[in-house]
């Protein structure tokens, strides 16, 4: 495997232009001091009660996700050609998903097998023939983006159902900013703290053309068990709306309504942050309890917009994903600014085989997986882990995919042993509404804080960073 | 704002408020047992700490006797009691978190904090030091969510539905403990248990922390009918049942204000508060004052319905 690219250091061991000041910082802060603002960071974490949660033992049921003090630094001009990527990537994600549930037009071209789209659990048929406000379906992308040297970024997922992270994003600042006055007078950060604003804008911006003029938006969480809970909250504080769960709202005459302390009022926009399959026992799991019963009726009447819409879990598939840059040229008409991974469906014989004789040096994933469960990552796996593996490959290989292992960009991080190179992703926002785009410069830094690990998902052990876009 | 989130509140604060009570109650009971039987009689005092915690029932069914062990584990921490001190915090801060948006910050930081120091104390108190402060700690969380409630809340219908839970709570708590004690409130008391019975009155008042707002009020040693009178009737003494209902009503009020209309809720709250209003002590007892503390809980419980349907379902 070759060495990672430190966004520090650079391959050449010299700190690049960008990192400089805060590499002098560095070399200036003693050690206890920086120790003691670390803990300081922890407790004001824990205080503030950012927590996700695990599911299962009631002890275990609250948990932090570590924070590290060093931010990671983007420059402008790098800020630039990532923000022009994704822009394009979220509008191919919209007009393919538009597609699917429309003409078809990219499966009758024979760019995206037809199989592919219906038999994929994600896909909804209930959605096909529908036209939704606005035309469009995904509002609110968060793209996981890795870099592996000086000007490649690569793709690694894309997350159009509920991506969550924002409030890290959002958090990591305030506590910087508090914790280090004197670091960021030494840089010229671009802020992230518009992003509420922007999203609510955004919300308002797709409301069903028979809302009023002051489009009530809502909130719809699964409640105080979900993991991301915490988010839901500081998310709908921020924004001003109401934080709602199933049991608020109910339908009448295909009206969506919520019930408050003044009798009900009407809800036009749902930021939901419920999956498909619990929204609307009616039409799907009838055993949800976290849903609305007759939500559908509301949504296929036009009286509701959701963001984001039903059905995108379509493009989250990791098969769907290796078709990116046929997608983008279909629709843009424009090559891919940001790389895909190369990638191989286990679903295709030759792939397969391809991928059986050289899981060492593969990371494989599920297509529908996520929050890093149930992948392999070959370097770092023993014989007999790779061995069980791929017999569930081989009993499977339709819900697989594998990716070349990528050596991901690292960042100075702070461990037990003091300052360490450790392997970094991005996660930034999209909010695309009528007429509207807009990423804030930034996102969530996720690091892998074991020593060597590629696997950054909070749930597996890894942490957050603070980052920074700066000027030029 | 969401019918839940105004319910969620107004929980919260009874459970507070409920919490602070059990601790106080217990807080009495304990200083009455330390006390040589010739001065409080020879009533157990577990027992009746029992009835005013108003939770005869449950603890029946798991425990035969009413002992200082089995009481205050039943009252603190015992799971079998679905509103011990530590059920009530628990419940209070799960509403907390179903509401934190509706929460200032020194609000969650006092209930979470509260919380998390609960977590230490384990599944019990290892000895009599550690209970009694433990019982002070209980007082001073519900002081400290409170006061940061008080200070830091909007006075919009978050806060009023919040302050409607410690009020309706309040009222119900202090009827409660007057109710099990009535007996010993009556005018003929005097004659008939004469000084045996001041510690018994002296504890009704700790327990409602009105020992030293009685001196004030009335300076005058304490005689049961005068401190019948305090947490009855008097507007100036913050846990008699007037001033909760004056409190109760103002807060109905405000909402009635904000909301443009009045509702059944608002109704029933102005009977009692009328009915209280125009109330001596004389009269009470002369219809009965255990008939009187019955009644005056039924209402209770009927206008915490009244407020349910009307604002939370």
């Amino acid at each position: 495997m070759i060495a990672a690219y430190d966004e520090m250091n650079g391959r050449g061991g010299c700190v690049r232009r960008v990192y400089a000041p805060l590499a002098q910082w560095l070399k200036e802060i003693p050690a206890d001091v920086l120790d003691y603002r670390r803990r300081e960071a922890e407790l004001i974490f824990q205080r503030i009660g950012i927590t996700f949660a695990v599911y299962g033992e009631k002890e275990s049921q609250e948990r932090l996700i570590p924070f590290d003090i060093i931010p990671r630094i983007l420059s402008g001009s790098e800020w630039r050609l990532l923000e022009k990527g994704l822009t394009q990537r979220v509008r191919a994600l919209n007009a393919f998903i538009r597609d699917v549930y429309g003409k078809r037009e990219i499966l009758r071209a024979g760019v995206v097998p037809q199989d592919l789209v219906f038999r994929n659990p994600a896909f909804r048929p209930e959605m096909s023939g529908l036209r939704i406000p606005h035309d469009i379906y995904v509002h609110i992308a968060g793209i996981d983006v890795v870099r592996v040297d000086a000007d490649s970024f690569y793709v690694l997922e894309d997350n159009v159902r509920t991506p969550s992270g924002v409030s890290y994003m959002l958090e990591n600042r305030e506590i910087m900013m508090r914790l280090f006055p004197e670091l960021f007078s030494r840089h010229r950060i671009a802020p992230v703290e518009n992003y509420p604003d922007e999203l609510l804008a955004t919300l308002k911006s797709v409301s069903p053309y028979s809302a009023s003029r002051e489009p009530t938006v809502v909130l719809l969480t699964p409640g105080v068990f979900n993991s991301a809970y915490y988010e839901h909250t500081f998310l709908a504080d921020k924004l001003g709306v109401e934080l709602v769960e199933g049991r608020d709202l109910f339908v009448k005459d295909e009206i969506v309504y919520m019930r408050t302390t003044q009798g009900p009022r009407r809800v036009d926009v749902i930021y939901r942050r419920l999956d498909d399959d619990f929204l609307d026992p009616l039409t799907f799991r009838p055993d949800s309890s976290l849903g609305v019963p007759g939500l559908m009726s509301a949504y296929q009447a036009g009286n509701v917009t959701l963001a984001n819409a039903v059905g995108t879990g379509i493009a989250d598939d990791k098969a769907v994903y290796s078709f990116m840059p046929d997608i983008i040229n279909f629709y843009m008409g424009e090559e891919p600014i940001l790389k895909n991974v190369s990638t191989w469906r286990c679903r295709e014989p030759e792939h397969l085989q391809y991928v059986l004789g050289r899981l060492e040096e593969l990371v494989v994933k599920e297509v529908h997986g996520s929050g890093g469960y149930g992948m392999l990552v070959g370097p770092a796996e023993t014989k007999a882990a790779i061995e069980q593996f791929s017999v569930k490959l081989k009993s499977a290989p339709a819900n697989f995919i594998a990716q070349p292992t990528l050596a991901l960009s690292t960042c100075p991080t702070c461990v037990d042993a003091g300052i360490a190179p450790r392997h970094v992703d991005l996660r930034p926002f999209v909010l695309i509404g009528k007429d509207r785009t807009c990423i804030v410069p930034g996102g969530l830094t996720r690091v892998a804080l074991k020593q060597g690990s590629l696997v950054v998902n909070s749930s597996q052990g890894g942490g957050t960073k603070d980052t920074w876009v700066l000027d030029g | 704002m969401l019918s839940r989130t105004a319910d969620n509140l107004y929980w919260l604060s009874r459970y507070i408020e409920r919490a602070e009570y059990l601790a106080r109650i217990l807080d009495a009971t304990q200083r009455l047992t330390a006390l040589p039987l010739a001065y409080v009689g020879t009533s157990n005092e577990w027992e009746s700490t029992v009835l005013t915690a108003g939770c005869a029932a449950g603890f029946y069914k798991v425990h035969k006797e009413a002992t200082e062990d089995t009481v205050t584990d039943f009252l603190t921490f015992s799971s079998d009691n679905p509103s011990s001190i530590r059920f009530c915090l628990e419940l209070a801060r799960a509403n907390a978190r179903a509401v934190r948006t509706a929460l200032t910050k020194e609000m969650w930081d006092a209930i979470n904090g509260t919380w998390l120091e609960l977590k230490r104390y384990g599944n019990g108190l290892s000895s009599r030091e550690e209970f009694s402060r433990f019982l002070r700690w209980v007082q001073e969380s519900s002081l400290r969510f409170d006061g940061s409630a008080y200070r830091t809340m909007l006075r919009n219908d978050a806060y009023w539905f919040s302050r409607l839970g410690v009020y309706v709570e309040r009222a119900d708590n202090t009827a409660r403990i007057l109710d099990v004690k009535y007996h010993l409130l009556l005018p003929d008391n005097e004659r008939v248990g004469g000084a045996l019975d001041y510690f018994q009155w002296s504890a009704i008042l700790r327990s409602v922390s009105a020992l030293t707002a009685y001196h004030w009020v009335y300076r005058d040693s304490v005689k049961p009918w005068l401190v019948a009178d305090l947490l009855i009737l008097r507007e100036e003494m913050p846990r008699s049942l007037n001033s909760c209902y004056e409190a109760i009503m103002r807060n109905l009020d405000s909402i009635a204000g904000a909301y443009g209309r009045q509702g059944p809720a608002q109704r029933q709250a102005r009977e009692i508060r009328n009915r209280l209003q125009n109330s001596r002590m004389d009269g009470i007892f002369q219809r009965g004052l255990h008939e009187f503390l019955g009644e005056f809980i039924t209402d209770n419980n009927q206008l915490a319905t009244a407020i349910a349907e009307q604002f939370l379902l």
